[in-house]
């Protein structure tokens, strides 16, 4: 057989949490079947192929899906928010109060911190939080 | 139809007490379990050369559980896919029985999750970090079924009422369970006005947290006739699975229990409407009226109408969850296996205030980790065959 090398030093994970630091928020694109992948994998979870190129998010989105866990220091929002460009993922959906946070909703990515650590956020889109 | 279609049969059944066991390991209520189902069977731990089991806390679940017992299987499986998994060692089981692999499965499990939890704050629970979502502190793991519950509720106008129904539909069947942990009368208006703890989820949507023990044993139809009284035969099981985390399930209003339940309707030859008593993993109320829709009992988006009004509670026109399920019976951290037993007991006809009248064909459904895997398995009484 073939050996394929996947990655050299860095995988996946930690290209994303580079990108990151950098102010950057990207997805993978695969080439293959012209499709979006988030969160970042090693091949297509669509098609297999290997070897996805890094590109740059539009950051545009719309909530899924939408909860308020509610804790001692305060309620907070937790959404699942579909991309323009196809992959769902986890966030928050602040610069609004938790419960007011709505399915259909648009929302666009800015890189925040949590708890120290830094990651990819949501307010709500310009359009939606003029209405 | 497989070959595996009643090839199989539970000949034991054993259970712990539920609730408050602060007295006790975990390994101590999965062997009181153990031996137990041993007992019901009439077979001596010596002859179990098949032994399955699973947990959170433990790493080699299945060395510990054989050592504690003093015994040494040759065929064994500690995997894990969440609470579904004792449902899916049933299929496991059954291919190495039928295989001649083993000739007696012992499936069992144990838990202290609730004493640990009053003694050290702490709530058993899987230990992956996976930073896409775990840095977002989701409350896990409800959040996962509050995101399913919302987006239900927005796409088929269910409501918080209809999750309450299903809350208090499990009440009522335990209150028919001396063995439940919660048997107080539970009104719809007391789940709405409960304290939320992750909207749109209350603590009443929420199943219990509870210590308990359960385990099953499994021989080959042939054995199991010449042992048992009553064996209840396994007709099908099927397993599958859609997403791990939350955010990559496809659809979050329909879950993997479709292609389950589709196997093990299969391989068992049964159809919806043929299925006496259903057992499903309710570890949130929303678990079970996504798993009426997809096990067949009512089209997509009608679980909450067709929850409504009592139906699934004692009395309704479908017997669901009938020892009080997880929402008011018991919930040790994964609690498949106590679906299992459920149906068993029921085919058997040793249920009481609560006994589905002739009883014939039982269906669980387990569930995984966050509506991530399930596992749909199909008994039979010997008439089924």
């Amino acid at each position: 057989m073939t050996f394929q090398q996947f990655f050299d030093e860095q995988g996946p994970d930690q290209h994303f949490a580079a990108f990151l630091a950098a102010g950057q928020f990207k997805l993978q694109f695969c080439s293959a079947c012209e499709r979006h992948v988030f969160y970042p994998r090693l091949a297509c979870p669509h098609c297999g192929a290997a070897g996805l190129d890094w590109v740059a998010a539009s950051g545009e989105g719309v909530v899924y899906s939408t909860s308020v866990p509610r804790a001692k220091d305060g309620n907070y929002n937790i959404s699942l928010v579909d991309l323009v460009e196809g992959p769902r993922m986890m966030t928050r959906v602040v610069d609004i109060e938790p419960e007011q946070v709505r399915i259909g909703m648009k929302v666009q990515a800015f890189i925040g911190e949590l708890e120290g650590e830094t990651l990819v956020l949501f307010r709500p889109a310009q359009e939606d939080a003029d209405e | 139809m497989s070959d595996l279609r009643g090839s199989v049969a539970v000949v034991g059944v054993g259970l712990t007490a539920f609730g408050d066991l602060p007295g006790r390991s975990a390994r101590e209520n999965m062997a009181e379990a153990a031996f137990h189902a041993l007992a019901d069977a009439g077979i001596s731990k010596n002859e179990v050369d098949g032994l399955f089991t699973s947990n959170f806390p433990d790493t080699f679940p299945c060395l510990h559980l054989a050592e504690y017992l003093g015994i040494h299987p040759r065929v064994m499986d500690d995997s894990n896919i969440g609470g579904s998994v004792y449902v899916s060692q049933l299929q496991h089981a059954a291919l190495a029985i039928e295989a001649g692999l083993c000739d007696v499965a012992l499936i069992a499990m144990g838990s202290n999750t609730r004493s640990k939890l009053k003694q050290t704050g702490v709530v058993d629970a899987p230990r992956e970090f996976f930073k896409y979502a775990d840095e977002y502190k989701p409350k896990a793991p409800m959040n996962a079924y509050a995101l399913a519950a919302a987006r239900h509720m927005h796409q088929y106008g269910t409501t918080r009422e209809h999750l309450a129904e299903v809350a208090v539909a499990a009440r009522r069947w335990a209150q028919l369970n001396p063995r439940a942990m919660r048997r107080e009368p539970l009104s719809i208006a007391e789940v709405m006005d409960a304290k939320m703890v992750c909207d749109p989820l209350s603590v009443l949507d929420c199943c219990l947290i509870a210590d308990a023990g359960a385990a099953v044993v499994l021989v080959s139809a042939e054995r199991a006739r010449a042992l048992a009284e009553k064996p209840i035969y396994l007709l099908g099981v099927g397993v599958a699975t859609s997403h791990s985390n939350i955010a990559q399930m496809p659809d979050l209003t329909t879950t993997a229990a479709v292609e389950s339940s589709k196997r093990a309707y299969a391989m068992a030859g049964i159809r919806p409407q043929d299925v006496d008593v259903v057992e499903v993993y309710d570890a949130f109320t929303i678990n079970t009226i996504l798993f009426m829709e997809d096990l067949g009992f009512c089209p997509k988006g009608e679980g909450g109408h067709f929850v409504a009004n009592g139906n699934i509670g004692p009395g309704g026109t479908l017997p669901v969850n009938t020892n009080g399920g997880g929402l008011s019976c018991v919930h040790p951290g994964m609690y498949g296996l106590m679906l299992i037993v459920e149906c068993v007991e029921q085919l058997r006809g040793t249920t009481g205030d609560r006994q589905v009248p002739n009883a014939e064909v039982a269906l669980c459904n387990g569930n995984g980790g966050y509506l991530s895997s399930q596992v749909t398995a199909i008994f039979g009484t010997e008439s089924t065959l």
